[in-house]
């Protein structure tokens, strides 16, 4: 079976695509590192490979949860299955 | 099931007692302008190197300070058997010289100035003929694990770096850490977002205030009067963010990763200087740049590089073999030629951190007996001196 993205920690946001070529609308197969679980969500956007998904919905301002850490905040709102990068996210840092 | 951790490996013990696992002879400029006569020499006789560089002139102060540090080092380096050193002038070029004869090996200096280019390299050629010939009769012994002087940085991330790479390092920390060796991380402005958490790592309370001051001195002269944005496409390069990093705090965690679950940092190091004689983890303060960050943990005398990568970086050292690894199956795949240990298994499901982590040792330490790495096979020598201010 295909894990076509991971979680590292229960609390994250997002999730991360460890398969090529993932289309939207595709049903995904997930691995939660932490807990060693296989979960699944739907895509909602093409999401490249190293690229984050959405977990679930995400406002603007909150803040994007990875590692079970504080990485960044959402400067757009983010729908569960769409892509989180550089266009919806940016840093709290610098 | 856990491998069996190795107790020993081959290496060239030297003068000092220092343990190296490469037997180099090292034609050292001391100025940019003596690259030419250090590359004519390294020409002239095979079984030397040359590491040409950019900088050793009109430094002044703490960059001179640096400089002198990281040169001196370099020489210093248990990899390199003799060295030659050749400068424009002989004041600098003899304090080079007297600073690496202080570890009891061959090193001879040469300058330029009343000599010309050519009597230069052909004095030096001489020299460095015998330096060669001496160092092939040189034979590796066998070394207690506990002589060993590990480096790590990560290059080039994505989101695989900190899900499969890095993680893979912080195991072999991890194991190898309680059999006494010494390591050492960097990448002072890279740990932003996770420096609390980094901090959290440090041995003892001193150390964790002394990691602190350091890496909020990085932002108060470096990153804070220069920068003219976010940092968006620096840091995080345009790679790592092609790769699916969004934010340097997300790159900063999963860098993090390299030093495992349970190793503690018991000192913090200034650029380019050599922990003492206490088996550990010490955290340096660098840049972010993978060169410049390799190249002052080889001057602090570290013999192998372990470099975890995402989307690719290519990176190799002129004395210090970097082992590459990566959990990017498309790197893995695109770029073979570059990637001596493939973990992408991991995010398959296929590999425990576990096995990763041991294969990354038995790896190592094949390395340290004389295996080549993949950047030694395709000449991949950078030597890239960090520079605090310009030169006056």
């Amino acid at each position: 079976m295909t894990t076509h993205y991971v979680i590292h920690h229960k609390k994250d946001t997002v999730g991360v695509a460890v398969a090529e070529g993932i289309a939207a609308a595709q049903e995904l197969t997930g691995w939660q590192m932490d807990g060693d679980e296989t979960v699944a969500i739907r895509s909602r956007d093409p999401i490249p490979l190293g690229h984050k998904i959405a977990l679930t919905d995400i406002a603007a301002g909150d803040s994007i949860i990875k590692y079970g850490h504080d990485i960044g905040q959402a400067v757009a709102p983010i729908g569960t299955g769409h892509h989180v990068h550089v266009h919806n996210v940016k840093t709290r840092r610098w | 099931m856990a491998a069996t951790l190795p107790g020993s490996f081959w290496g060239y013990r030297r003068e000092n007692g220092r343990v190296g696992i490469r037997n180099h002879v090292l034609i050292l400029p001391l100025d940019d302008i003596s690259n030419a006569a250090c590359e004519a020499v390294a020409n002239n006789i095979k079984g030397t190197l040359a590491i040409p560089h950019a900088y050793g002139r009109l430094q002044f102060g703490a960059d001179l300070e640096l400089y002198f540090r990281t040169i001196i080092g370099t020489g210093c380096n248990p990899n390199v058997a003799a060295c030659v050193v050749i400068g424009i002038e002989p004041g600098w070029t003899a304090q080079v010289v007297d600073g690496i004869a202080a570890t009891g090996k061959p090193v001879a200096g040469f300058s330029i100035e009343e000599h010309g280019d050519l009597a230069t390299i052909a004095a030096a050629s001489r020299t460095a003929q015998e330096y060669a010939i001496w160092a092939s009769e040189l034979r590796r012994e066998e070394c207690g694990i506990d002589q060993l002087h590990l480096s790590m940085k990560c290059g080039e991330s994505d989101t695989t770096s900190g899900s499969g790479s890095c993680p893979t390092v912080g195991n072999l920390l991890d194991k190898l850490d309680p059999l006494g060796i010494t390591s050492c991380f960097g990448e002072t402005s890279e740990l932003t977002g996770a420096e609390q958490v980094c901090a959290e790592r440090a041995a003892t309370d001193a150390v964790k205030a002394k990691f602190l001051a350091t890496w909020q001195a990085y932002m108060d002269e470096v990153i804070e009067p220069h920068k003219t944005s976010d940092l968006s496409e620096s840091q995080p390069t345009k790679g790592n963010i092609a790769g699916g990093l969004t934010t340097i705090e997300e790159k900063a965690f999963g860098n993090l990763q390299k030093i495992g679950h349970r190793t503690r940092f018991i000192d913090v190091l200034e650029p380019a200087e050599e922990p003492p004689a206490r088996p550990g983890l010490y955290f340096m303060d660098t840049s972010s740049a993978a060169a410049e960050c390799v190249t002052l943990q080889a001057a602090a005398g570290f013999v192998v590089h372990l470099f975890p990568t995402g989307q690719g970086n290519v990176i190799g050292h002129p004395i210090e073999p970097v082992i590459k690894l990566t959990a990017n199956p498309r790197t893995a795949r695109t770029m073979a030629e570059h990637i001596d240990l493939d973990v992408s298994g991991i995010l398959r499901r296929e590999m425990t951190y576990d096995e990763a982590g041991d294969a990354l040792i038995d790896l190592t330490i094949r390395t340290c007996n004389g295996r080549l790495t993949c950047a030694e096979t395709l000449g991949h020598r950078e030597f890239s001196i960090t520079k605090l201010y310009r030169s006056a």
